[in-house]
């Protein structure tokens, strides 16, 4: 096992640069999560973490071994990509065995540590099958199997299940993190679904434009989060943003009535507001606002409503309750400043200095 | 109803058929003129001229199967224009096999003028099925060639390559190997075809190059390798032009560049024994239909198809 030390790390192709100055510390046997949209660079990363890519700037150390010009096969590392990279033309046995068989490792090794593999893995059955012969969950967890039977120090994943089906994807969500706890290796898993990156992280990094925006545990980043980008790429349903002038210390907010803001340490005349939909309530709450629903989700243990306020900005309230509201019906929404959430002009996180003058 | 109905509708039927199809015949006419009159025909004729003794000047003679029992019991030349095809097929097809493959591999890694190289090294392929080629190539390993004098300038003796017959037929399997443009580009299709991640993968694993080429690329060029091997292996039981022009459309020397297609020439067009020809004509058909299927009935244990079904 090992923990991974990245210094101002950046990579570029010719004039386009992926990723800049980047520092992480990845500790020893944590489950790290790479997250960000398409083309922030976390793939890009993870490959150069795996010595697919070569690093342009900085360092990477594993452990606390420099592995710049190291290739990938003496880096001690697994990889189980995408696409599952299996060997179309190889059972399910010899597709575990093959990176063994590299090492002139003992038969009698191969087949205990592939035999293992499969058995916490569940593919016994399958093992004379050929790829072709599964199904895409079954072909992740060879694709996993042949990661574990190697016992590297540290595992990389790039979206290994962005190509499973929604049922698939929760249930080898779930597996995956049993593994982890199971193996305690280092992880490095890349994926663009925050909600992969919530239920499995022990830390995620949100990457944007090659750049890290905030590294914290889920809870920290669902609670909060350093600026804008996070705190609209973290959590389902979409945080609600809300553009507010402040004048005397009171918030203006198109489509509500003014309220008193808490001692903030900024002089930015304009601020974002961020409230989650589950902290917004039909009915009540210090600060209400009318609306018309523009659309209902029934979700079964929530229900999602769109709600359309004067300003003809939409809500997003989540509301556990059973009220039977249809499209086109008026309502009346509230909820705390307590709740809400504080970014300057910058797009900036700021802490209320102190809650007094808020009734809790 | 009666017939009174039935034929109007039959005949507008027909009308039909023809407005609808009439165009598509008419477009394929060419082709179909082509090869009812230019091959189906001749082949045809060529298997009863085979039972022949024809001259091209008198009638063709109903001989039986005398044709096929005088190659193989009395004709000392056919064998040896076998041996030489054979040999030659050996030598060739791995030849320019290997030849396709490697420049192929070089040619993936990804150069950036790589639709100039492309065509640089289709070159010679497009050359190599001419007759100038051949002269070229005559020119080249002559006593007096640039072969030699290259050889020379290293100290080495050269040989006459192309009038000594223990050497000439070699020539001939060098002047293949450098025709290895088509096959290459199938070579570097089916490679391109190869998932760029198997490799990362195998990478990653501490695979060393040379298993990653012989378990991973080979298999998965497997039906690439067949489909290659299939036509070559035709292609070089059919090689006629350049050992014609190389051996002066004898064979020549000593008969070691007596390829089979030479000798079917020679017995057909400078002795007119056509009926014989065709006999021979057939034989090589015969045996080249029997090598595809050996490779087809092979193909089973070696090569392995991605979207087969189970």
């Amino acid at each position: 096992m090992a923990g991974l030390t990245l210094r101002n790390v950046g990579k570029r192709y010719g004039a386009l640069s992926i990723i800049q100055g980047l520092n992480l510390d990845i500790h020893d046997g944590e489950f790290l999560v790479l997250v960000g949209p398409s083309g922030c660079g976390k793939s890009t990363l993870l490959r150069m973490i795996a010595g697919l890519e070569d690093i342009s700037e900085g360092t990477v150390a594993i452990g606390n071994k420099i592995v710049n010009d190291l290739p990938a096969s003496k880096r001690e590392l697994s990889m189980v990509f995408q696409s599952y990279a299996l060997y179309p033309h190889m059972s399910v046995a010899k597709n575990l065995a093959f990176g063994l068989q590299n090492f002139k490792m003992p038969k009698a090794e191969v087949d205990r540590r592939v035999a293992e593999a499969a058995r916490i893995l569940q593919i016994e059955k399958l093992m004379d099958r050929k790829p072709r012969q599964l199904s895409g969950g079954q072909k992740q967890r060879v694709a996993i199997g042949r990661a574990i039977v190697r016992e590297p120090k540290l595992f990389l994943f790039d979206e290994p299940l962005s190509n499973l089906d929604a049922e698939l994807r929760v249930q080898m969500r779930a597996e995956l993190a049993s593994l982890y706890t199971r193996l305690g290796t280092t992880m490095i898993y890349v994926t663009h679904d925050q909600v992969e990156a919530m239920t499995m992280a022990s830390r995620i990094v949100v990457l944007r434009g090659g750049k890290i925006e905030q590294v914290g545990t889920p809870q920290e980043l669902y609670e909060k989060p350093q600026n804008l980008f996070v705190a609209g790429f973290i959590g389902s349903p979409k945080i609600n943003m809300l553009k507010a002038k402040v004048s005397d210390n009171q918030a203006v907010v198109d489509g509500l009535p003014a309220f008193a803001l808490p001692t903030l340490g900024t002089t930015d005349q304009e601020l974002t507001l961020c409230v989650r939909p589950g902290s917004v309530r039909i009915g009540s709450g210090k600060v209400t606002a009318e609306g018309t629903v523009k659309l209902v989700e029934y979700l079964g243990n929530e229900t999602l409503m769109h709600v359309t306020l004067s300003s003809g900005q939409v809500l997003l309230v989540s509301d556990n309750g059973k009220v039977g509201y249809r499209t086109g019906d008026p309502v009346t929404i509230g909820f705390d400043p307590f709740d809400l959430h504080y970014f300057n002009a910058a797009g900036q996180r700021i802490e209320p200095i102190e809650n007094e003058g808020i009734i809790q | 109803m009666s017939r009174g109905s039935t034929s109007p509708l039959k005949a507008s039927f027909m009308r039909r058929f023809i407005a609808r199809n009439a165009p598509a015949y008419a477009f394929l006419t060419p082709w179909l003129l082509g090869f009812f009159l230019l091959a189906l025909g001749p082949i045809l004729a060529s298997l009863y001229l085979s039972f022949t003794r024809y001259d091209m000047v008198n009638a063709p003679k109903w001989v039986g199967l005398a044709n096929y029992e005088y190659m193989f019991t009395r004709d000392r030349r056919f064998w040896k224009a076998l041996n030489v095809t054979f040999t030659y097929v050996a030598l060739a097809v791995p030849a320019r096999l290997i030849m396709a493959l490697g420049v192929a591999m070089l040619l993936d890694k990804g150069l950036r003028t790589i639709g100039l190289y492309r065509a640089i090294f289709y070159l010679p392929s497009l050359l190599g099925a001419s007759i100038a080629i051949a002269i070229l190539w005559r020119q080249l390993f002559a006593a007096d060639g640039v072969v030699n004098a290259v050889l020379g300038y290293f100290g080495i003796q050269g040989a006459a390559w192309i009038t000594n017959p223990d050497t000439s037929l070699y020539t001939l399997v060098v002047l293949a190997m450098w025709q290895f443009g088509s096959p290459m580009l199938i070579f570097l299709a089916g490679l391109r075809g190869i998932p760029k991640d198997l490799y990362e993968a195998a990478e990653i694993d501490g695979t060393p190059k040379w298993r990653q080429f012989t378990r991973i690329t080979l298999p998965l060029l497997a039906p690439v390798i067949f489909f290659n091997l299939v036509l070559q292996t035709i292609e070089a039981f059919k090689t006629f032009s350049s050992a014609f022009i190389i051996s002066n459309g004898t064979g020549a020397p000593a008969d070691s560049l007596l390829f089979y297609t030479v000798y079917l020439f020679n017995e057909a067009f400078k002795f007119f024994r056509m009926g014989y020809a065709s006999a021979l004509a057939w034989v090589l058909l015969i045996i080249i239909a029997i090598f595809t299927a050996i490779s087809f009935l092979t193909s089973k244990y070696w090569v392995h198809y991605e979207n087969e079904r189970d």
